[in-house]
């Protein structure tokens, strides 16, 4: 066991180049577990490159990133183990077209965590009576509207019992009606005290919920701070402009 | 305004007389088309008409059938045969229990095609085996619906049914009562679906291997994918059976000597193995990067990725063009002749060489035409209703 102190996620000036392009310049980032962090920032800032580095769909090329002690390195059990913990719910859902809600959830534990499937398919069940779509376990993907799919990745990715969820802008693709039903499930996931990392706009979850918000710009963090101190005193000229943009309307 | 009623649809039929009107008679020019074409295909139709039911000596065909089925297998082995249609035929139907629109299908076309059977050899003693034959895929069909944990048993019989069904035709030289057929004896109908079948379910898990193969990172399997694919691809079959009949014994070693038949069907599966590849390797690409990056986030390796969430869907994908090679080799079996085999089309010349049957040449031409288009289209209309049952709940 990790003392309580030691963070479950420790990024250590982490560095990523797409060909030339400079997508990350040294993020360096301690997550302590049960904290909800939101990253926001303009496109292209680096926010997903960077959440997508920490369970290695994107490898950073300089600087140490170290979750719940298993360092990420080139070595593909590490990765494995790292991606066992970590929960990363996707903004184009990802679902298993092929597969039924309840084969989407049961496929990892069964054949990962080893869980016998009728104890996979169980607690599925209670993933899904807790994101309240239980009624959905038997239809394919493609029948169901896109907040109950999102909310269909969220009980996938909590079937394998992560200690960090990530979230890669969850609420982009859906109608705004939508987005509340997604947004309900997350704020109930923080509130139960999982560890989160979220790439969102949405600052009525930042609002409710983050206990830190980060402000990627050029690859880099601009700036940090609880959401008081973002919304209302913030330091930078370019995040009161990002700011300013997106709570116009 | 704050409701409307919902209102029907406007009609859009407009009859036989008005679709004629509007597809074939819409101008001058058309309607004298129309009247050309159908006097065309009139004539034609009645000369094959009044030859098949006149001048034709269906003879040819009728005495020669176990010829043209069996080629020189021994005649008081046929019940070996027998018991694998029948096989077949039980198996068939108790997967049509089990898994309902899927396999529809490919039942009813059998029992349509055993009961056809039936009808036209009504008057030797072979009609009760083909009425039987229906009757075993309707008993199937009910012990798949009603008898608990069919699946199992219709999935390993399916997997079973392969070798058993080898064996039985071939036999085994310990056994007494399964004396073995060398495979020289094997013709007809019989060596053409033997090749047909051992082929394509050879060559798609070679294919999807070669596909795999291909997109791999590891430039050693990468290359030599790539390499077999364009090779094979690059050469015509019949150069390929040639080889594989003439000189496959010298990179084999002394005590092995594959006979000739398996010869020309390592020649087939290297063949199609090499199309199947790129028909899967389409499906593959297909799929987008989403679904890899949902799998390994859940923690599942490259194998497991592969095996349950992009094979499945790749293969979906390219069912056509699966079946489309599937057809072809069934078609290409036919230029296993020129290595000396004796398939379906080769025993049709061998007829025209009988005294009795000299000049027969659109009999038996005419009678190939229809087995080979007959099964082919089986084979589609029952794939495509594959297709749509699978299709269910895609994206």
């Amino acid at each position: 066991m990790s003392p309580p102190e030691e963070p479950i996620i420790a990024c250590e000036d982490v560095h990523k180049w797409y060909g030339q392009f400079h997508a990350l310049r040294g993020i360096s980032l301690s997550v302590q577990r049960g904290e909800v962090v939101v990253i926001f920032g303009p496109s292209g800032s680096g926010k997903s490159t960077f959440i997508r580095t920490l369970n290695r769909l994107e490898e950073h090329q300089r600087g140490r990133i170290v979750v719940d002690g298993i360092e990420l390195t080139n070595d593909i059990r590490n990765i494995e183990a790292v991606r066992r913990e970590i929960g990363m719910v996707f903004q184009s859902f990802n679902l298993f077209p092929h597969l039924t809600v309840l084969q989407n959830i049961v496929l990892a534990p069964v054949w990962v965590r080893r869980w016998k499937r009728q104890q996979a398919a169980q607690s599925a069940m209670q993933l899904l009576e807790r994101v309240g779509i239980p009624e959905q376990a038997h239809k394919f993907p493609g029948q169901l509207s896109g907040g109950q799919q999102q909310r269909v990745a969220i009980a996938r990715a909590l079937a394998m019992q992560p200690k960090v969820m990530l979230f890669d802008e969850p609420t982009s693709a859906l109608d705004p009606e939508m987005i509340k039903e997604v947004l309900d499930v997350m704020i109930e996931l923080a509130k139960s005290g999982m560890t989160i990392l979220a790439v969102t706009h949405e600052m009525t979850f930042a609002r409710s919920v983050a206990n830190r918000m980060l402000f990627f710009d050029g690859g880099v963090i601009v700036e940090q701070g609880t959401p008081d101190q973002i919304f209302n005193h913030p330091q930078h000229d370019r995040t009161k402009l990002f700011l300013s943009q997106i709570l116009k309307h | 305004m704050t409701h409307v009623e919902s209102l029907p649809p406007p009609r859009t039929g407009i009859g036989p007389i008005g679709w004629l009107r509007q597809n074939l008679f819409s101008t001058w020019y058309n309607a004298l088309l129309t009247i050309i074409a159908t006097l065309v295909i009139g004539v034609v139709l009645l000369s094959i008409i009044e030859w098949a039911v006149g001048s034709a000596r269906w003879g040819a065909i009728s005495t020669n059938m176990t010829l043209f089925m069996l080629g020189q297998y021994p005649r008081e082995q046929v019940w070996r045969v027998w018991a694998v249609i029948y096989l077949l035929a039980l198996l068939l139907g108790l997967s049509w229990g089990v898994w309902q629109t899927a396999v529809r299908g490919f039942a009813l076309i059998a029992v349509g095609a055993s009961l056809v059977f039936a009808l036209s050899v009504v008057n030797s003693s072979v009609w009760p085996i083909w009425i039987g034959v229906a009757f075993a895929i309707g008993l199937g069909y009910l012990g798949g619906r009603h008898v608990p944990g069919m699946r199992r048993v219709a999935v390993v019989g399916g997997v079973l049914s392969f070798p058993i069904g080898l064996l039985l035709i071939s036999g085994l030289t310990r056994l007494n009562f399964l004396p073995q057929v060398p495979s020289n004896l094997w013709g007809g109908l019989l060596l053409t679906l033997v090749l047909t079948v051992v082929g394509n379910l050879v060559s798609l898990p070679l294919g999807i291997l070669l596909a795999l193969g291909r997109r791999s990172r590891l430039p050693v399997i990468h290359y030599f994918c790539v390499g077999y694919i364009e090779l094979i691809r690059g050469v015509p079959l019949i150069t390929i059976l040639y080889m594989a009949a003439n000189m496959l014994p010298f990179f084999l070693p002394e005590t092995v000597r594959p006979e000739l038949v398996v010869r020309a069907m390592i020649g087939l599966i290297l063949f199609e193995a090499a199309y199947q590849a790129e028909n899967v390797r389409g499906g593959l690409q297909a799929i987008p990067r989403g679904q890899y990056e949902a799998a390994y986030a859940l923690g599942l390796n490259p194998i497991l990725t592969t095996l349950f969430i992009i094979l499945p869907q790749a293969l979906r994908l390219v069912i056509p063009a699966l079946l489309n090679s599937f057809v072809s080799l069934f078609k290409d079996t036919s230029l296993v002749a020129i290595v000396g085999l004796f398939d379906l089309l080769r025993i049709g010349r061998s007829v025209l060489a009988q005294s009795d049957w000299l000049g027969t040449h659109r009999e038996v031409f005419a009678f190939a035409f229809l087995v080979y288009w007959g099964i082919n289209l089986a084979l589609t209309y029952g794939g495509r209703r594959l297709e749509r049952a699978l299709g269910i709940g895609q994206r």
